[in-house]
């Protein structure tokens, strides 16, 4: 009796179990369904299987890993692609002789895409039929987070982010006592809540707890030229996890806090920070995800920067003697198009500046964007991926590191200890601010 | 009976699944469903896409010492293909005569010497080849490529080996071999990857104007 009670159970255990695993990929399913656009199909149409995109791609060519190749990246969405809307797919699936889309395919390209794809976009540029591969992997992202195939580093920092605010469980308090040592440090106050300002500071958790003097530079440099700023209460987080992990309603969700924060003010425009995906997630996915445009404008740091130079509002003094590099963030660069401003800004400080042999739209990524900094399984190989950023430092011989985004910052910080190598690494924004011209 | 059948029917056939074929995939690319950005573009994204469609041709110079293989042959055999198909004389012959009657219309253009068919048929023959045994040997397009890749490889090699051997024109037969080749590549065309020889120009335009919008060169 209680074997056959066993037995049973553990028929219901195995059904529950494929009830829910079946559940789980109907969603991913439903999801790639609902994202398969013309662009999309226009890609997989062209694609030629030529492999060209992985020497683009920092995973492929620091591991030797095929399995990392980009497009070998988007193979989910390839197959509900070539099952659903290609001609010998149906007449294959008639003959049950397609390869359909299995729990166990999602499972799998879990950890290539949240590992091993940092969506730096470099493959998206080297494609010689044109294929946006980040914009596939973005999607199939999307899918896997549906269908609870993310990492559980990624999962925790999307939960703060929509529960507390910040995807590190920053909050306004944790501001608010770094503000006080600034203002201690600076003399300066920090405006909060200012309504009417012209423009509203966002900060990424990463600037707040680790790289403080960001904040500094800010106050110093919009003293120096009189810019009227202030930050929000309500608003002050730039970062988007649910950009990084997929989940467009959560995206959605954090931008709209941001814009709620900036109606309330009634600021013209709104700054973001350094950090690379956070002007990505504010700039130019933020309107899409909350599906409206802004009655404000959104501007980088940099291109502020660059700006307020340009109208001789920002007058710097002295140069940098020592030799220096700019490590382009991707998503700021790359992706975001700010590519001119920080060597313009740099080479007004800096006498000694040098690129790296890949710079600019094709420079090569940290290895810790798109979310692969918050994911702890990926560690390993991430610092991996490091040694292309190594290679390219190694051939230059600098004294500094400059870069424009705390999460390269912290990610490059990590691979230089790890390698044993003694490179500082600044922010733009800061070397500016050491440079002003004191009033 | 036979060469009445590939001449005629079969002709007209292919010709039209590939022509309406190619026609349809455009269109549905061209005209199918996409979101539009809401976000505020810095350019027009027409000339990003227009420039893209261009610049994809040159490989990025950074690029270039990892995929000479896949640039030599891809040149070799695109070029090679291109060269052999509108400018080899029983083309343009065929062309002017049986397809369009260009030549009653006083369209018409010159064929390349028989010492550059023989070169260039050689480029695209040994660029195809190159291509395959990339495909087959390197690891990464080993585990990317699919069956459909394989058949369009077989299929473009045999309709160029069959067009070699109809150049004895005392076998008609092997004219006809060649035609029931074109025929069946004209059939399998559109719903293959074969079909990226037009796909590739919205797939350039699209991403050209995406970057292009954000005030990015691509």
């Amino acid at each position: 009796m209680v074997e056959e009670v066993l037995a049973h159970s553990d028929y219901i255990d195995k059904y529950t179990r494929e009830l829910v695993m079946s559940e789980r990929l109907e969603r991913g399913l439903q999801t790639l369904r609902a994202q398969m656009d013309t662009k999309v199909k226009s890609f997989f149409s062209s694609c030629v299987h030529c492999g060209i995109c992985a020497e683009a791609c920092l995973f492929y060519t620091e591991t030797n890993d095929p399995r990392y190749t980009p497009i070998y990246k988007t193979e989910p969405m390839r197959k509900v692609w070539q099952e659903e809307y290609t001609f010998w797919g149906k007449f294959g699936k008639k003959l049950g002789l397609t390869k359909s889309l299995t729990e166990a395919d999602l499972a799998n390209w879990e950890e290539l895409v949240y590992d091993g794809c940092s969506m730096c976009s470099r493959c998206s540029m080297v494609c010689p039929v044109g294929i946006d591969i980040a914009y596939i992997i973005r999607k199939v992202k999307e899918a896997l987070a549906a269908s609870e195939y993310s990492p559980e580093g990624l999962v925790a920092a999307t939960k703060r982010a929509v529960e507390i605010g910040s995807p590190m469980g920053v909050k306004l308090v944790a501001l608010q006592a770094q503000i006080k040592h600034v203002e201690a440090d600076t003399g300066l106050s920090i405006p909060m809540d200012v309504e009417g300002a012209d423009y509203l500071a966002l900060l990424s958790s990463m600037e707040i707890i680790n790289f403080p003097e960001y904040i500094e530079a800010l106050a110093r440099i919009f003293k120096h030229a009189g810019v009227s700023w202030t930050l929000c209460s309500e608003a002050f987080e730039a970062t988007n996890s649910g950009l990084q992990i997929g989940n467009s309603v959560v995206a959605a969700e954090l931008v709209e806090r941001v814009v709620a924060g900036a109606y309330k003010l009634k600021v013209k425009y709104v700054i973001s920070p350094e950090c690379g995906h956070a002007f990505s997630a504010i700039r130019w996915d933020g309107p899409n995800f909350i599906g409206r445009a802004y009655d404000f404008k959104v501007i980088h740091i940099l291109e502020l920067l660059e700006e307020l130079r340009n109208s001789g509002r920002l007058k710097t003094s002295g140069k940098e003697t020592e030799r220096l590099t700019f490590h382009d963030p991707c998503q700021i660069v790359r992706r975001g198009g700010v590519e001119a401003q920080p060597r313009q800004l740099l080479k007004s400080v800096a006498e000694n500046f040098v690129e790296m042999t890949d710079h600019g739209r094709m420079n090569w990524c940290c290895g810790g964007g798109g979310g692969v900094s918050a994911n702890e399984r990926a560690e390993g190989l991430r610092l991996k991926a490091f040694n292309r950023k190594k290679s390219q430092l190694d051939e230059l011989n600098v004294d500094t590191i400059v870069t424009a985004c705390a999460n390269c910052r912290l990610v490059m910080e990590e691979g230089l200890e790890e390698n044993e190598m003694d490179i500082p690494i600044v922010g733009l924004t800061e070397v500016i601010a050491e440079h002003l011209v004191e009033d | 009976m036979i060469a009445g059948f590939i001449d005629g029917p079969l002709w007209y056939f292919s010709l039209t699944v590939f022509c309406i074929g190619v026609l349809w995939k455009l269109a549905s690319i061209i005209f199918g469903k996409r979101k539009n950005d809401l976000s505020v573009a810095r350019a027009s994204g027409i000339p990003g896409a227009i420039k893209t469609v261009f610049s994809r041709f040159k490989a990025d110079k950074g690029m270039v010492p990892h995929i000479r293989v896949q640039i030599v042959a891809g040149y070799m055999f695109h070029l090679g293909l291109f060269a052999v198909l509108f400018f080899a004389a029983p083309h343009i012959l065929f062309i002017e005569e049986n397809l369009f009657n260009l030549d009653k219309i006083g369209i018409n253009w010159l064929a390349m010497p028989h010492w550059a068919f023989i070169v260039a048929s050689e480029f695209a023959f040994l660029g195809l080849l190159m291509l395959w045994l990339h495909r087959l040997m390197n690891p990464v397009s080993r585990l990317i490529s699919t069956a459909d890749d394989h058949i369009a490889a077989i299929l473009t090699f045999v309709v160029m080996l069959t067009g070699c051997m109809a150049l004895l024109e005392g076998f008609s037969e092997l004219r006809l071999l060649h035609r029931f080749c074109v025929e069946l590549f004209l059939i399998y065309f559109p719903f293959s990857r074969l079909i990226h020889a037009f796909t590739f120009i919205p797939s350039r335009a699209f991403t050209g104007a995406w970057f292009g919008r954000r005030g990015i060169s691509s």
